[in-house]
């Protein structure tokens, strides 16, 4: 039996749902991990990459010494470096003098508009808060995105319009007050497996009807009343026939309508065409469980909605997120405990490093860059002349790459994300990261975003840092150090810090202030602005987090949103029209390839892969009917090429009936079968998120000397 | 509603709906418990929390018996020591407690003697593993029902594993003895964070415990084993 040195308490550094953890640590390697059973978001639950999928930490592959390109890449012919000897080893001070030479180079020459970052959503708000602070306030530019834009922009942007807010607006535990719930474009059992046992937990033991809508067999329809089968890209239309089923048989809620929301006149006209024969013809769902399902949505006593990507990663992905929204509010399940519009943040700190500012169009706190007023108090908090900050809107994730160019965007500066896994069509990506003049990559492995950069500065995982996460539930929650950081790798706040201040001394300005001694004094300096967490200190969070708004220090904090108001005033409806996916099926492409993520890896994989994670999930699988395998002759385990207008992958065929006739699955993890070499980077007007969702694709027979070497892919780079 | 009952010549209020363990633990009194556990449902398996109600004829499971009114409940009788000290002693005859420090402390609290039935069959298995996450080691199962518990609607909703076998030849296991990853188990490990006297136990750790050092562990390949398709 191992003693442990000490237990260390912190917050699951994967997905949204923010579980706490007990980190045993003996000789400074974490052996165990466990949970506390009163918690308050997981109850004593996690899932496999929670309690056993850490051990990345100790992964012989993480790069610990700042490294600087031997070759010096120059724009256009800018290469992937896996190997170490294209590196060389420097100290940080080298390291981070040549960073900051070179960025204030290409800002001196180009101007704010060639400079860009990239933000994290699995580092701390501290460190995120910093980093938008050091490119708003030293490079005066609002080119400030993580990948946010690529998972639920669509669901911020419609939640921003409707009701002024972009969060969940109640606590995922709340589920089990719920009479009748909606899950849809959510694998939830997958992606927030804690959310889904609450799920089950709603229907088994708490009598509550779920409503599953989606286009895969997922676990959760096992518990469901009922399941509508979508195909991919038709929300609108089927949330919409729900809306005129609600309307014309007046199951709406009168009185919330008339006293909290406005449009209402307008919505229902556009409703007209919405009839649920019209959805079937285009979804596929039958009109009569159209019907049912809205029946039961209106008439249960408290109902929700809880919804992820299969919403808002589509190219009408507002419209889509809008068209639940309307339900809502027709039906007034919102403001009130076990009601409410609940998208499934996927980050542990998707939510955090949204709250920090970390997007083009708002500061910390969701304040608009182009408002004067917003700027003049963030000028005042940075020490910056009046006028000084940009009023400019900044590029999104996906447009920052696209303007890589010259005149455009010269220089990048990656903290943790890998857009070369997340971004798609990565064939078009490649062709942007050549384009790039300067690229800093900051993080633990040296992914194949990381692998075109011209320094790595060698940054720590969540179990050697101290901060905060903000989970899907809004819940600002301690993550703390269980030891220190391995080999020269230093805590990411810092790294920022020392390189704002080489960069502040080089352009010769007053400094915005990084002299911080702990990262609860930036929570604090952010917080003097934003008022959503002006009562959070580490003291009121050190045991259980604390649900923001948390206006002042004796706030309790605020688990159910918009009981008496919605921020903008009133919630609105917005008349919607139906938008086909960009990309249909076709005699050529005739598959509608849908991309997501499995249970035990995460996103572009620089965690999982890395991890023992892997052994239980080793490769790339393409999930494909058993109706679709039969008439092209695929048999389970074979071999197949999947291929879109803009790529292909080789990777073996999983034959199930957890897809639906017509529909691909293809998880976005694995580098040697990039789904998202095949994806579309069509793009939502409004929220820019890319229609990661649906594409047309075909499937051929591959022989099995076709497929990929992953352990090539995973020996590759050994550091 | 309230009523009131005694419990070791003390007079106490109770809600109806309480188990005597609740209402015996709100009055600061500790009664023993093993295969009890606050995330699942008590099925008073292990019978260490017994109590003597009077007029019942046997011991009484605090854990599942509700609080009724006018009970007159004795908490360390001579009767519930002696049959404490008598599981204690026939759990030490047959299994590996060597992981169980609560146990242990038990033990040594109720005079239990690790020979008291020194002609018993000891429950010998060797440890299984068969997945990349956590080993199996039954050798130490006290068969507790929680693992199953929170596989099932305690938590999980995965049904991977159940009781298999019958009486002395009992045992925790997967349905027709297949592997971990053949059956519908997600390796949350749900179970393992129940699991009251390691058996069973992260694979990490495990391995630690092998004398296979930290670094040695986080390059070897711990067994890949293709995930099923379900």
């Amino acid at each position: 039996m191992i003693k442990a040195d000490r237990v260390v308490t912190s917050t699951c550094p994967y997905c949204g749902v923010g579980c706490a953890l007990q980190l045993h640590v003996k000789d400074d390697y974490i052996f165990k991990v466990t949970t506390p059973f009163d918690s308050p978001v997981n109850h004593g639950n996690l899932c496999v990459k929670g309690r056993f999928g850490y051990d990345y930490i100790y992964h012989p592959k993480r790069v610990t010494t700042p490294l600087i390109r031997r070759t010096r890449q120059e724009a256009g012919k800018r290469s992937q470096a896996f190997d170490l000897s294209e590196w060389r080893e420097a100290t940080w001070d080298e390291a981070l003098d040549y960073v900051a030479d070179r960025l204030v180079e290409i800002y001196k020459r180009d101007g704010s508009d060639a400079m860009a970052v990239y933000a994290c959503a699995k580092a701390t708000n501290e460190d995120n808060y910093l980093l938008q602070k050091m490119y708003r306030a030293l490079f005066r530019t609002n080119n400030v995105d993580h990948c946010t834009r690529l998972c639920h922009a669509g669901s911020v942007v419609a939640l921003q319009q409707a009701t002024g807010s972009s969060a969940m607006s109640n606590t995922a535990s709340q589920v089990i007050q719920n009479d009748v719930f909606i899950v849809t474009g959510s694998n939830t059992s997958e992606n927030h497996p804690i959310i889904s046992l609450q799920m089950k937990e709603a229907v088994r033991q708490h009598g509550a009807k779920m409503i599953v809508i989606d286009p895969r067999r997922i676990e959760l329809v096992d518990f469901a009343e009922m399941w509508l089968p979508l195909k991919p890209g038709t929300n609108v239309p089927v949330f919409s026939a729900m809306a005129h089923v609600i309307v014309r048989e007046n199951l709406v809620n009168h009185q919330f309508i008339a006293d909290r929301t406005e449009g209402y006149n307008d919505f229902i006209e556009s409703l007209d065409k919405f009839t649920p024969e019209y959805a079937e013809k285009i979804s596929g769902v039958p009109a009569g469980d159209i019907r049912k399902a809205a029946r039961m949505y209106a008439n249960a006593g408290k109902a929700a909605i809880y919804w992820g990507m299969g919403i808002s990663q589509l190219s009408h992905g507002t419209a889509s997120a809008l068209a639940l929204i309307n339900l809502a509010f027709l039906t007034g399940h919102i403001g009130r405990e076990g009601t409410g519009l609940n998208p499934l943040r996927g980050q542990n700190n998707v939510q955090g490093a949204s709250d920090m500012g970390c997007m083009p169009f708002h500061y910390p706190g969701y304040m608009r860059v182009d408002n004067p007023e917003n700027r003049a108090k963030w000028e005042k908090a940075w020490n910056i002349e009046e006028g000084g900050l940009s009023l400019k809107l900044g590029l999104t994730t996906t447009e920052i790459l696209s303007h890589a160019h010259e005149g455009g965007i010269r220089s990048l500066y990656i903290m943790g994300e890998n857009p070369m896994m997340s971004e798609p069509n990565l064939n078009e990506t490649r062709k942007h990261m050549e384009q790039l003049e300067f690229l800093v990559a900051q993080d633990i492995f040296m992914n194949e975003s990381g692998a075109f950069a011209d320094v790595f500065l060698p940054a720590t995982p969540f179990a050697e840092k101290d901060g905060t996460f903000s989970n899907t539930d809004r819940r600002v929650q301690r993550v703390r150090a269980a030891h220190a950081p391995r080999g020269q790798a230093r805590v990411d706040w810092q790294i920022i810090c020392d390189v704002a201040q080489r960069i502040e001394s080089r352009l010769g300005v007053a400094s915005a202030y990084w002299k911080y001694s702990n990262p609860e004094e930036i929570l604090r300096e952010m917080g003097n602005v934003n008022s959503d967490y002006a009562g959070i200190t580490y003291d009121r969070i050190d045991k259980v987090g604390l649900i923001y708004p948390v206006p002042d220090l004796t706030h309790p904090g605020t688990p159910t949103l918009f009981t008496e108001s919605f921020p903008r005033g009133r919630g609105k409806f917005h008349a919607l029209d139906y938008v086909p996916v960009n990309e249909e099926p076709s005699d050529e492409y005739p598959f509608i390839l849908t991309t997501g993520r499995v249970l035990e890896h995460w996103h572009g994989g620089s965690m999982t892969r890395n991890s023992v994670l892997n052994d239980a999930y080793p490769e790339a699988r393409v999930e494909m009917h058993p109706a679709d395998a039969e008439i092209h002759g695929i048999r389970n385990g074979d071999p197949v090429k999947v291929q879109s207008r803009r790529g292909e992958v080789i990777l073996r065929a999983t034959v199930t009936e957890k897809t639906s006739v017509g529909v691909v699955f293809i998880p976005f993890h694995f580098a040697e079968a990039a789904a998202n070499l095949l994806t579309n980077d069509a793009l939502d007007p409004q929220a820019k998120i890319p229609e990661f969702k649906a594409c047309a694709v075909q499937v051929f027979s591959a022989q099995e000397n076709d497929l990929p070497r992953a352990d090539v892919i995973l020996n590759r780079g050994r550091y | 509603m309230t009523i009131t009952l005694t419990i070791d010549g003390q007079e106490v209020n109770a809600e109806l709906e309480q188990t005597l363990l609740e209402v015996a633990r709100e009055m600061g009194k500790e009664i023993p418990t093993i295969c009890f556990h606050e995330a699942t449902t008590a099925n008073a398996l292990c019978r260490i929390c017994v109590v003597e109600v009077e007029g019942q004829r046997v011991l009484q499971p605090a854990c599942i018996v509700k609080a009724g009114a006018g009970m007159q409940v004795r908490t360390r009788s001579e009767k519930v020591v002696r049959a404490r000290r008598t599981i204690l002693e026939m759990l030490a005859s047959t299994m590996d407690l060597s992981e169980a420090p609560e146990i242990q402390a038990m033990m040594r609290e109720y005079g239990a003697s690790t020979d008291r039935f020194p002609d018993a069959e000891r429950r010998e298995s060797a440890v299984i593993d068969d997945n990349p996450m956590y080993i199996r080691d039954y050798s130490k199962c006290l068969l507790c029902w929680r693992c199953v518990q929170v596989c099932a609607d305690d938590a999980q909703y995965t049904f991977a594993i159940n009781f298999d076998g019958r009486g002395f030849e009992t045992q925790i296991g997967t349905f027709f003895d297949i592997s971990i990853p053949e059956t519908s188990c997600v390796l949350c490990g749900q179970c393992v964070g129940v699991c009251p006297t390691g058996a069973l136990k992260p694979k990490r750790e495990y391995l630690l415990e092998q004398g296979i050092s930290a670094g040695e562990i986080s390059i070897m390949n711990t067994g890949r084993k293709q995930r099923k398709a379900k």
